[in-house]
C-alpha cells in the first residue's frame, strides 16, 4: 500500500517536469512528435527502473558512513559519500551506452528518430535527479527505490507526451511571433503544471 | 576591433547567444532555485564557476582526448569539479546547501556546462575558453537573478529575506502573490522575458 501510494505521488504530484523541472533540456527539444517523444519517454523510465535499484544498493553498500563494515571490522568507520556523484553519473553513463546497443539492433527507426537525444539521456537531468531523491530520502528497500524510479518515469513520459500532442495541433495556430517555438512552450508546460497541481493531495 | 573580437565569447552570451533565452540549455536548475534571490546567487557562482574550470581544464586537454570516450572524460572532469562545489559550500552555508539540496549536484547534468564543453572547449584554446565559460555562467546568471527578482518580490514581498513592500501596504490590503512561490510560475516569467527579449531581437523569432 505505501508502495503504491509512492508510485501514485511520482507520478503525479512530485512529477519530475511540472514540480521539480528536471529533464527539460530533452523534454523541450524532442516533443514536436508524439511518436519520437514516447519513444524518449520509454527510454527514460527504462533507464530510471534499472538505475534506481542499481544506485540504491551502491549507496546502501559501499557510500553511507559505515556501509563497508561487510568488509570487516576495520571498514567500519570509513564514510564514502563524496564519492556519490561521480559513481552514480558512471552507472547511469554505462546503462545508457547499453541501452543504446539495444535499441539500435533491435529498433533501428527508433534509433534514428532520436538520434543525438538517446547518448543524452546519460546526462538528462531526471534520471540524477531520481538518484539523488532517492539518497536524500533514504527508502528502506531496494524495491522501494524501483517502485519510484518507474513511477518517475511514467510520470516524465506523460509529461512529454502531452505536451508533444499538444504541439502538434499547436503548428496550424496563430501564435504571436515573438512567442513561437520556445516561449509558448514554456507557457504550455507552466498552464499543465497548474492543472497538475490540482493532484496534490491524493492519498491512498 | 582585435580587442572586441577578444572578448566576444564574454559579452556574446550576455543576450543575443544567451544560453538560457536563446540556446535554451539548463533550464532545469535555472527554473528550480528561482524562488529566492539567494540561492539563485549561488547557483549563478558555482555554475560559472564549474563552467569557466571545466572549459580551461577540457581546452588544454583537447589535443590528448580520443574523440571516442570524450563525454565520459568530460563528466568526470565535470564531476569532480562539482564534488568541490558541493563540498565547499556545505562547509561555507550550510543553510544554502540545504535550500539547494539536489541541485547543486545536478551542476553535473546541466546542458549548459555538456554544451559549452562540446561547441567551444573542444575547438579552443584555453583563454577564450575561460571567457567563454565566465560569460556563459553570467548570462545564465542574469536570467536567474531577473526571475528570481520577480518571484521573491511578488511572491514574498521580500529580496534577498529583506522585506521590500512596507507594513501598511499589508494593512491597506496588499497580499502576497503565493502563486509566484509554486513552479508553474517560473516558467511563465521565463516565457515573459523570452518573449521581451524575442520582442526586441527580431531575428531570433521563429
Amino acid at each position: 500500500m505505501e508502495n503504491l501510494n509512492l508510485f501514485i505521488r511520482s507520478i503525479f504530484i512530485d512529477n519530475m517536469i511540472f514540480a521539480y523541472f528536471l529533464g527539460m533540456c530533452s523534454y523541450l527539444a524532442v516533443s514536436k512528435n508524439v511518436k519520437t517523444a514516447f519513444g524518449l519517454g520509454v527510454a527514460v523510465t527504462f533507464v530510471l527502473l534499472i538505475a534506481l535499484p542499481v544506485c540504491w544498493c551502491i549507496n546502501q553498500y559501499i557510500l553511507v558512513p559505515g556501509a563497508l563494515s561487510w568488509l570487516g571490522e576495520e571498514y567500519a568507520e570509513t564514510d564514502l559519500s563524496f564519492l556519490g556523484l561521480i559513481m552514480f553519473i558512471s552507472v547511469i553513463a554505462a546503462l545508457v551506452q547499453l541501452l543504446e546497443m539495444v535499441i539500435e539492433k533491435y529498433s533501428p527507426g527508433l534509433y534514428n528518430s532520436l538520434g543525438i537525444f538517446l547518448p543524452l539521456i546519460a546526462v538528462n537531468c531526471a534520471i540524477l535527479g531520481a538518484v539523488l531523491f532517492m539518497q536524500q530520502r533514504e527508502f528502506s528497500n531496494a524495491w522501494t527505490a524501483t517502485v519510484y524510479g518507474v513511477g518517475s518515469g511514467i510520470g516524465w513520459l506523460l509529461a512529454i507526451t502531452c505536451l508533444a500532442a499538444i504541439r502538434e495541433r499547436l503548428n496550424v495556430e496563430a501564435v504571436p511571433k515573438p512567442l513561437r517555438g520556445i516561449g509558448i512552450t514554456f507557457i504550455i508546460t507552466g498552464l499543465m503544471g497548474i492543472a497538475f497541481m490540482s493532484f496534490l493531495g491524493i492519498k491512498l | 576591433m582585435n580587442l572586441k573580437k577578444t572578448f566576444l565569447p564574454l559579452v556574446n552570451p550576455l543576450s543575443k547567444d544567451n544560453p538560457v533565452i536563446v540556446q535554451v540549455l539548463g533550464i532545469c536548475s535555472a527554473l528550480a532555485v528561482t524562488a529566492k534571490m539567494e540561492p539563485a546567487l549561488v547557483m549563478t557562482i558555482s555554475v560559472t564557476a564549474v563552467l569557466a574550470i571545466a572549459n580551461v581544464l577540457i581546452s588544454l586537454l583537447r589535443n590528448t582526448i580520443p574523440s571516442s570516450i570524450r563525454i565520459i572524460v568530460q563528466l568526470v572532469v565535470v564531476a569532480a569539479l562539482v564534488v568541490v562545489v558541493d563540498q565547499v559550500l556545505k562547509a561555507w552555508n550550510y543553510e544554502i546547501s540545504k535550500a539547494l539540496s539536489v541541485f547543486i549536484g545536478l551542476i553535473i547534468t546541466n546542458c549548459i556546462i555538456m554544451g559549452r564543453l562540446e561547441a567551444f572547449a573542444l575547438n579552443n584554446r584555453p583563454w577564450p575558453a575561460f571567457l567563454d565559460g565566465i560569460g556563459n555562467g553570467l548570462g545564465y546568471g542574469i536570467i536567474l537573478i531577473i526571475v528570481s527578482f520577480f518571484r521573491e518580490l511578488f511572491g514574498s514581498g521580500t529580496l534577498f529575506g529583506c522585506q521590500i513592500f512596507p507594513d501598511w501596504w499589508y494593512e491597506a490590503g496588499y497580499q502576497n502573490n503565493g502563486m509566484m512561490i509554486l513552479p508553474p510560475m517560473a516558467l511563465i516569467v521565463v516565457a515573459c522575458i523570452i518573449w521581451a527579449h524575442r520582442s526586441i531581437n527580431k531575428d531570433l523569432q521563429e
